[in-house]
């Protein structure tokens, strides 16, 4: 029942989504640049990388999880439409507000738009701006994301929420507390190489289980860092795209999304995100893949543990075994299955709505051979990997170079 | 025969030793375990106050016996969490008896609860209601280095008052009333003041020994017609020479002596005394209760525990020694936290 | 939380009143007016159920977070509650330390302050957990 929802027989008779423009600025602290100034930086470096002008774009989706709560200020669609210089063409501007899978989410409707032939070529981006929240407040505003009447209100937190399901899947699984923390080690390895990221040092197991101790059993480097940041990226038809590009056009396969319940109270399972297992499956099933033909993936790892289930629920692993292959190796960037080249949300930082279409630009840049140091060798598939909440909701895209 | 129809107390888990607070304030621990006959004190925690320990006393009141039809609430107390809001509302819609309920809460220093039993005793006995609900509880204050923080402690025990089915009627109660400044705290003052040795004499054992006398007198009754007796217990050293005074033994009076290990809870001091005689009563046992409140006045109650103790199931709720004895100890800086007592930034 | 959002829950956060899905028997806390397995069934059938308060821990954790309205417990213990009535129940665990807590262990809901609204607000009252 839950995987016929994707209706399938559209899919064939969908226009071909291709993103032919990627921008971002850096994740991290932007003391001197305003949630507005973000957000047009990466707009225009899309607008710029893509080769077209803004009078070519029809449409404006922002994801943006927190602007209303942490800076006073909604309405975001409309703000960066204007402050991009679009509002003069009159153009539909709308925000997209997932948790920290709006820019994910964005970017689903954003091909949404452009599959169904309503819009023609569209500019998805992300933004937050967290480094203007005192400091006091910003669990409080992360907060959002889980139930805050019947979670966060009796004390729990996201980082919470993420060591009660780290505990229960040390206890389910007998794993070991080690295991957690290879994600964040990767991370940091491949996010020492990405100019765009927030950290740039590398660090080990040792440190990540020395390190403070946010909500245990993980601690301060299991979990992602608080960071401002923008990202964007032009959709446009094929067609369009053959026009102006002869290649580093990248077609977006599946762009699926998945929810279940927001508190991990009311689900049967906390080791396991049932919204990553079905929007992975639709994803997988739209772009007629299976996981063994992704190049590589970017993960939602805004908590260590996250992103090690996550390996789990989108069919890399068997339950319980991501620990197990993690200490052969596996997510290095020469290894059989790269994970988050570009630093993840623990070292590329994790500005919560510009997170999800950041995890796309560094596709982009992958799939095009455009990053550098941190180049995965000739990728074909990408998978990323977006998530709100303690997995309230799942969204993946798996895009193709053409 | 008005009478207990099910009663419970509450006791916080944390306790501080008094070396620990002798420790911070430069005294000999030994010449305050002397002279107040005090080792350690019940604290509060930083999410307890008197409506948590009213609601607590009440639920295991009412898990030893589930009463529904209660006309009455009410909540003695020096330290309501509200100067202007009940404490007795809160307690009616945790435990289930909102809205078709009257409420109020008491203040009168330390016995405050016993006046509650009184004013539900003549409404039940009035046909006004057929239950009443009586609670004594406090998370008082001394102020830091002061005498009074050797003592000043939380819990509280709630009361059922009925006619019908009671574990122990309520035979005789009687009171005495004076205007005598022995402790007071202004409005807005967050620690309390006293009259250091004036509290003695003229507050406590006056009232308390003149209430005891009067009501053996109307009862008819000597010391040794009692099984057990409960002095209100500021210290230990008080309530002991109160029952020698008037001519009991120790016997009489141990099993209600909680103050030595869990300090002197105000509102809940003597009724939890009592709650623990309750705890092992048998049928035909008299009980002397008499509690004591600054300002000042005494409550005397003679008590007569019925058969109906024999099928009422005690065990439901933990006994008091048993929450006096399941305690843990912390220190002086925990103990400052808990208690509020450390001056915060905004 | 403003006055009447507080206010409007004190059934459920004081006593644990859930519902019930006359349909299919499942019981709910949080509350829900709809059942997600019997929908239409369920809709404007769902009745309140008073939980029993015991139930056993299913995963906790020890929060270091700096959050204002638990500064004084920090740290403190958080758990998820699988009760013996059937909901799953995220509360604080208290009157214990952090050594002691295991999966597995039993736990019964007492009546606490949460939080207040500040020193001359609100007091909002609700369950935590200690261990039986």
């Amino acid at each position: 029942m839950q995987n016929s929802r994707v209706k399938l027989r559209w899919v064939s008779k969908m226009r071909d989504v291709v993103i032919i423009g990627a921008g971002q600025t850096k994740f991290g602290e932007h003391w001197e640049k305003s949630l507005r100034e973000l957000a047009v930086e990466a707009g225009l470096r899309a607008i710029e990388d893509a080769g077209i002008y803004s009078k070519d774009i029809d449409a404006v989706y922002g994801g943006n999880m927190s602007a209303g709560s942490s800076t006073f200020q909604d309405n975001i669609g409309t703000l960066i439409a204007d402050f991009t210089g679009l509002a003069i063409n009159n153009i539909p501007a709308i925000r997209v507000e997932n948790g920290s899978a709006s820019g994910a989410a964005a970017l689903h409707e954003g091909f949404i738009a452009v599959a169904s032939g309503i819009y023609d070529t569209v500019l998805v981006g992300g933004v937050e701006k967290l480094t203007d929240v005192p400091m006091e407040n910003i669990t409080d505003v992360i907060s959002g994301e889980i139930d805050r009447e019947w979670e966060a209100f009796n004390g729990s937190t996201l980082a919470a929420s993420a060591a009660m399901i780290a505990r229960r899947y040390m206890y389910e699984y007998n794993a070991k507390r080690e295991h957690i923390a290879y994600i964040p080690v990767i991370s940091h390895r491949h996010g020492s190489l990405n100019p765009y990221a927030h950290y740039k040092n590398t660090i080990k197991i040792e440190d990540v289980l020395n390190s403070t101790i946010v909500a245990d059993p993980l601690t301060m480097l299991d979990c992602a860092p608080i960071s401002d940041g923008a990202s964007a990226v032009i959709l446009t038809t094929m067609e369009n795209a053959k026009k102006l590009k002869n290649d580093g056009i990248v077609r977006i396969k599946a762009s699926t999304l998945a929810s279940d319940f927001i508190s991990l109270h009311s689900r049967d399972n906390i080791t396991s995100f049932r919204s990553t297992i079905e929007a992975s499956r639709k994803a997988y099933k739209m772009a007629k893949l299976e996981p063994k033909d992704i190049s590589f993936v970017e993960l939602h790892d805004a908590y260590s543990i996250f992103g090690m289930i996550a390996l789990e629920d989108l069919g890399f692993f068997r339950k319980g075994e991501a620990g197990k292959y993690l200490e052969e190796g596996y997510g290095n960037l020469d290894s059989k299955l790269p994970i988050n080249p570009s630093g993840g949300l623990k070292a590329k930082g994790h500005p919560l709505g510009a997170t999800g279409v950041g995890q796309v630009v560094e596709s982009v840049f992958q799939l095009r051979k455009q990053a550098d140091k941190r180049q995965v060798s000739d990728p074909r598939y990408a998978l990323t990997h977006s998530m709100s909440g303690a997995g309230g909701s799942s969204i993946i895209h798996i895009l193709e170079v053409v | 025969m008005v009478g207990i129809v099910s009663y419970g107390s509450y006791i916080p888990k944390w306790r501080i030793k008094v070396e620990e607070i002798a420790r911070v304030w430069g005294e000999d621990p030994e010449d305050i375990k002397n002279g107040l006959f005090i080792y350690s004190k019940s604290v509060p925690g930083p999410d307890e106050d008197t409506a948590t320990i009213s609601v607590e006393a009440l639920r295991n009141a009412l898990s030893r016996k589930r009463i529904n039809d209660v006309g009455a609430i009410y909540v003695g107390s020096e330290s309501h969490p509200y100067a202007v809001k009940p404490t007795a509302t809160i307690v009616a819609e945790a435990t289930g008896f909102s809205p078709n309920i009257t409420a109020a809460d008491f203040e009168f220093a330390c016995k405050a609860g016993t006046a509650a039993i009184q004013t539900v005793m003549g409404m039940v006995k009035a046909g006004m209601i057929r239950h009443g609900i009586a609670i004594g509880a406090d998370t008082s204050q001394g102020a830091p280095g002061d005498a009074l923080e050797y003592s000043a402690s939380a819990g509280g025990t709630a009361f059922i008052i009925g006619e019908k089915d009671t574990i122990a009627e309520i035979k005789a109660t009687y009171s005495i009333t004076t205007d005598t400044p022995d402790f007071w705290r202004r409005e807005g003052q967050d620690y309390p003041r006293h009259g250091g040795r004036f509290t003695g004499e003229p507050a406590y054992f006056r009232h308390i020994l003149e209430t005891s006398k009067k009501i053996m007198e109307l009862m008819k009754t000597k010391p040794e017609d009692y099984s057990y007796a409960v002095f209100h217990q500021p210290n230990g050293k008080f309530p002991s020479r109160a029952a020698k005074t008037l001519g009991f033994k120790e016997s009489q009076i141990k099993q209600g002596l909680i103050v030595p290990y869990i300090g002197n809870t105000y509102s809940g001091s003597m009724i939890t005394g009592l709650s623990a005689i309750l705890d092992i009563a048998k049928p035909g046992d008299r009980i002397l209760a008499v509690s004591f409140g600054s300002g000042a006045g005494s409550d005397a109650f003679h008590i007569e525990v019925t058969d109906g103790i024999e099928n009422y199931p005690r065990e439901n709720a933990p006994d008091v020694w048993k929450q006096i004895n399941s305690g843990k100890f912390i220190d002086y800086a925990i103990y400052a936290k808990f208690k509020g007592k450390i001056k915060m930034g905004e | 939380m403003t006055i009447p959002r507080f206010w409007r829950e004190f059934e459920h956060r004081y006593r644990l009143i859930g519902t019930k899905c006359p349909s299919c028997g499942r019981v709910y806390f949080p509350p829900r007016d709809v059942c997600p397995y019997c929908h239409r069934e369920s809709v404007g059938k769902m009745q309140k159920y008073e939980l029993k308060n015991t139930g056993k821990i299913y995963s906790f954790t020890v929060v270091y977070q700096d959050i204002p309205d638990f500064k004084e417990l920090k740290p403190y213990i958080m758990a998820i509650v699988e009760m013996d009535d059937g909901p799953k129940i995220t509360g604080q665990i208290v009157d214990a330390s952090p050594e002691e807590i295991k999966i597995g262990m039993p736990v019964k809901a007492v009546f606490r302050r949460i939080r207040e609204e500040s020193p001359s607000g609100i007091i909002e009252y609700g369950y935590k957990f200690v261990p039986i």
